[in-house]
């Protein structure tokens, strides 16, 4: 069985985030001016091939401790398990 | 008599300066072994250096994809067995990501690359590229990254400073540590850690490019010249 798999990867809070802060320089100069707290984060996608959607969601989680992410600056959620057929 | 030491560089894909490594070394008087990321030994080197560049394209985080490369099993075992190994620049990012050193290095505060010599006092001398260099002492090397402000949790941080794991800090010309010479915003203006066995060191600031006074300053020569003696003590 195929599970498909998002995992969302975000700076802790409290790091300097220099994406979010120059997409939050860049709106106001385009007329938003009542936007702040912006982060950027990544956005990982990815299938796994797995008895269960129990062991599928074990190993994203490994993966995303292991190598997504770095548990030292970075956060990940893991969402949207679905199984997929075929 | 005795060889001179071989020091193995390490070329990832996307590796930039092991030439210059390499170079540094036989410059210094040392062997300079070329290591390939595939590689599965050492090919029996005294010390490891892992050198600047962007290997892997830096996706994902700079140093998250090369510290998974074959050469770096046995990186880590030379490590644990108390092999000298030195990470410089993206060498520095990779032994973060691989665990070997505290903290993790995050885009500079001005969000800008930077390129330029800066001031480096050595903090300690239980270092394979400070041994033989007295404390306070100062040293003008290049740094060249976009990524290297050095940060840890305030947990790691304490420790990285209670048990004196900081080896650099960027610094005034005479010594002084401020936040105007910080120049890439780094915690503490920590421009290098070691592990607490002492036998394992990163740097952002280049020693490599900094040896030959034809080419500018030649503060990379005394830690050189250390890795070069750190390394002759395993021989």
């Amino acid at each position: 069985m195929r599970h498909r798999f998002e995992v969302l990867i975000s700076l802790r809070p409290g790091l300097l985030d220099p994406q979010g802060k120059a997409v939050e320089g860049a709106l106001p100069a385009m007329g938003w001016t009542n936007v702040s707290d912006v982060r950027v984060g990544k956005h990982v996608e990815l299938t796994v091939d797995a008895p269960s959607g129990a062991e599928a969601r074990a190993q994203v989680e490994e993966m995303a401790r292991r190598l997504l992410s770095n548990p030292v600056i970075e956060d990940f959620r893991i969402v949207a398990a679905e199984a997929v057929h075929g | 008599m005795s060889r001179p030491p071989r020091i193995g560089v390490v070329t990832f894909p996307g590796s930039l300066d092991d030439r210059d490594a390499l170079r540094a070394v036989r410059f210094m008087g040392g062997e300079g072994v070329p290591l390939w990321h595939a590689d599965r030994d050492l090919h029996g080197v005294d010390a490891v250096i892992l050198p600047g560049g962007f290997s892997y394209g830096d996706y994902l985080r700079c140093g998250a994809i090369a510290r998974f490369a074959p050469i770096m099993d046995p990186v880590v075992r030379f490590a644990a067995q108390g092999g000298p190994v030195v990470g410089i620049c993206n060498g520095f990012q990779i032994l973060c990501e691989a665990g070997l050193l505290p903290g993790a290095l995050i885009r500079n505060r001005s969000l800008r690359f930077i390129c330029r010599f800066v001031d480096v006092r050595v903090e300690t001398s239980l270092t394979p590229l400070t041994d033989g260099i007295v404390a306070g002492e100062v040293l003008r090397v290049p740094v060249k990254h976009g990524e290297g402000q050095f940060i840890a949790g305030p947990d790691d941080l304490a420790r990285v400073e209670e048990r004196g794991l900081v080896a650099f800090r960027y610094c005034a010309p005479d010594g002084t540590v401020d936040d105007a010479h910080n120049v890439n915003g780094s915690a503490n203006a920590i421009a290098g850690v070691r592990n607490e066995a002492g036998n394992v060191v990163g740097l952002m600031p280049h020693p490599e490019h900094a040896v030959d006074p034809d080419l500018g300053p030649t503060g990379g020569q005394p830690m050189l010249s250390s890795l070069l003696s750190s390394a002759l003590a395993r021989v």
